[in-house]
């Protein structure tokens, strides 16, 4: 089940302004069948002053879609038309404490349905341009339409890339997969083609830069670890390099160091440093973490 | 504590509770038998015992000719994937799959991703009723095909897919024959040793053991790939250290299982059908989905036209009642049951469905309660929808409401 807050609770349970508005002079119809979520806002608008005097909701619908009418009539009325315009699908999901990010589209068929009744009363014709897609980032609601569309309208290459635009992948990764499916298909519609690799950041290599001997690497190692010592000193604490193993460089922290809670985020600060002098990855890992080396084959028994 | 304390439990479908008998005889498997069953002393010597008469246990239920037939897994999905995709190892020169459209994700999603890996899935269609058509699929088997996976019963309605019939054509067509059995086992007689069937999926929190544990009947002689490759424990088929508290609690649930089947068939079908015709008779514009004939003892599927399920449920939860539904807004998507769509149930009802799923541990005066919880509920919601008029439906409902976009 949904974690609904206590007021999508409430407005669910005991709706407010449920029905059809006697007398109504604007009505709003949105939603989609096939989803399962349908509203009909009607408003009793006064003609001098342009005022919502009432407004009322028929919905079909979850809890959150009812709540959601529910809370819209709330808000709008009193209102002007000009004035409820302004009402965002956000306005309607704070009122009510929040909703599940998968609930969000709750609160847009509300500002839609207002938007639809405002037209219908000033004699408009209101076409919306929401196109309901299956939702790929439930950390940040967003869905594939969304994406697809950001990835097409800015050449988007990379999942990281998506994260920046539309901020889908931005939280629990779980929809990485989902992302790379969208950019695999997009991409392809141009004969590109995605590359997974490409969706880590490509650490910064200078143009024409020699690939560093052993001993310029070893130095370099050091340069960070030296840096980095007299603010460790300060605190009494000290850090060593104890070997290079390929990408594995391992360190022994001492002093006040060695066996502080807060070792492991100084280890990562090392690392970040070293990555960064190095223009290559490296992993700092605490010596006490080395493997042991291998003990010399004893010779088979005959 | 009885069932009934928190409430009336009728989603057993989704879970059960575990028998109070099952957690008192994993309890010291918890304690002072912690032994790791792979190890020689009498630590772990005791729990291997323990989990060698769990195997029988699990045999017996399902009729199995040998207990080396049983594999112990985590759940129901990994008993599904292994045997999916073993089959697919064991034989890369064939690279299409059988399946239905209306079998549980497990299932479906995996095959999703081997079709995006380059295998063909054919997916058996169903009628309104939720019922095969066996010589379509008969036609579909060939020597391109690995493997056929078909559910024995759908989670939803309960409907029962003739899985034994099934394995036999498939067989004279020498093709591998799955069943995920999960919703099947325990609540309807079976005697693997009987059947043509290769490979059948269990989990046991359908069965009143705990989550967590789960089995594939692997048919003696049947080629296999592991999933989990590592320890040689079942015999090298699922590498990982037993989950032995659980594979205990499961066997003394497959016992009790055993000794409940007829219960099941007569009394826990009584107290079901009394729901159905309770409610049916209660509230206008509803019905029961799914083959009628031919389903499970437990499990009612009632669509209840033009309200939403999700809405359903949290009003009855407000009354203590559990329930379960297929309806679009449970599950995080958007898109309505793909069984109720499979099963072409217009979007009206489909929305609607509700599933009350029994176990052995409901009564009567539970049932009594329900079917006097639910007609306020629908009234109450049908008077928000735009879909309902002052007593009925309005006419023609999807035309006097054309939503704005569809």
């Amino acid at each position: 089940m949904w974690e609904y807050s206590e007021k999508v609770q409430e407005h669910f349970f005991s709706p407010r302004n449920a029905g059809a508005v006697k007398d109504a002079n604007a009505t709003g119809e949105v939603g989609s069948l096939s989803c399962g979520d349908a509203l009909r806002l009607t408003l009793k608008v006064d003609p001098a002053t342009e005022t919502i005097l009432d407004a009322g909701f028929q919905t079909f619908g979850c809890g959150s879609a009812i709540a959601s009418s529910s809370a819209l009539t709330e808000i709008i009325k009193g209102l002007t038309l000009d004035q409820a315009l302004q009402v965002s699908n956000q306005d309607i999901a704070d009122y009510l404490d929040g909703l599940p990010p998968e609930k969000m589209h709750c609160s847009v068929m509300g500002r839609e349905a207002l938007q639809a009744a405002v037209a219908n009363y000033r004699g408009e014709e209101w076409k919306d341009d929401h196109e309901e897609g299956a939702l790929v980032c439930k950390c940040f609601a967003v869905d594939e339409k969304l994406i697809e569309n950001t990835i097409r309208a800015n050449g988007l290459s990379t999942v990281e890339e998506v994260v920046n635009y539309t901020k889908a992948g931005g939280g629990c990764s779980a929809c990485h997969e989902g992302v790379e499916e969208i950019l695999n298909r997009v991409l392809g519609e141009s004969g590109k083609s995605f590359a997974p690799a490409a969706g880590t950041t490509p650490l910064p290599v200078q143009a024409g830069r020699p690939r560093l001997t052993t001993v310029e690497r070893i130095r370099r190692i050091e340069a960070v670890l030296d840096s980095v010592r007299p603010t460790l000193q300060r605190d009494h604490g000290d850090v060593e390099l104890v070997d290079v193993d390929g990408r594995q460089v391992y360190v022994k922290m001492r002093g006040a160091c060695a066996g502080c809670q807060m070792a492991a985020v100084t280890l990562e600060g090392i690392q970040e440093r070293m990555v960064e002098a190095l223009g290559e990855f490296v992993r700092v890992i605490p010596a006490e973490a080395r493997p042991r080396p291998q003990e010399p084959e004893l010779a088979a028994c005959a | 504590m009885t069932a009934t304390a928190q409430g009336i439990y009728f989603d057993n479908n989704a879970t059960t509770m575990v028998a109070p008998e099952v957690v008192e005889a994993m309890l010291p498997y918890f304690t002072e038998q912690f032994g790791n069953p792979s190890s020689i002393h009498q630590f772990g010597n005791r729990v291997g015992q323990a989990l060698k008469q769990a195997r029988v246990q699990v045999q017996t239920l399902l009729g199995a000719e040998h207990d080396s037939e049983i594999v112990f897994t985590s759940c129901g999905t990994e008993s599904d994937s292994t045997a999916i995709l073993s089959a697919l190892r064991v034989q890369p020169e064939r690279r299409e799959i059988i399946t239905t459209v209306v079998e549980h994700p497990a299932v479906l999603a995996l095959c999703e991703q081997l079709e995006k890996e380059g295998y063909t899935v054919h997916y058996l269609p169903v009628d309104g009723r939720g019922r095969l058509d066996l010589d379509a699929y008969g036609r579909l088997l060939s020597e391109r095909v690995a493997i056929v996976s078909v559910m024995w019963a759908n989670n939803e309605t309960g409907t029962l897919f003739p899985v034994e019939r099934m394995a036999e054509m498939a067989k004279a067509a020498g093709v591998l024959f799955h069943t995920d059995a999960v919703q099947a086992v325990g609540k309807v007689p079976i005697d693997l040793k009987r059947t043509a069937i290769d490979m059948l999926s269990l989990s046991g929190h359908k069965l009143h053991a705990p989550k967590g544990i789960g089995v594939l009947y692997l048919r003696r002689n049947t080629r296999f790939r592991p999933l989990l490759r590592g320890g040689h424990q079942e015999r090298g088929r699922r590498a990982g250290t037993e989950n032995s508290a659980a594979i205990v609690a499961l066997g003394k649930a497959c016992d009790m299982a055993l000794e409940y089947m007829e219960h099941e068939q007569t009394s826990v079908r009584a107290l079901r059908d009394r729901l159905e015709q309770g409610l049916i008779a209660a509230v206008p514009h509803c019905f029961v989905t799914g083959d009628t004939d031919n389903r499970l003892p437990n499990t009612a599927n009632i669509a209840f036209e033009y309200i939403e399920g999700e809405a359903i449920l949290l009003l009855l939860n407000k009354l203590g009642i559990a329930a379960s539904s297929g309806s679009a807004c449970t599950s995080g998507s958007l898109e309505p049951s793909h069984v109720m769509r499979a099963m072409g149930i217009p979007y009206t009802a489909a929305h609607g469905t509700i599933r009350f799923s029994l176990s052995r541990y409901n009564t009567a005066e539970e049932v009594e309660r329900v079917i006097e919880a639910v007609p306020p509920i629908v009234a109450q919601l049908r008077k928000l929808s735009p879909y309902w008029g002052v007593d009925g439906p309005v006419e023609e409902p999807e035309k006097a409401f054309a939503p704005a976009y569809a």
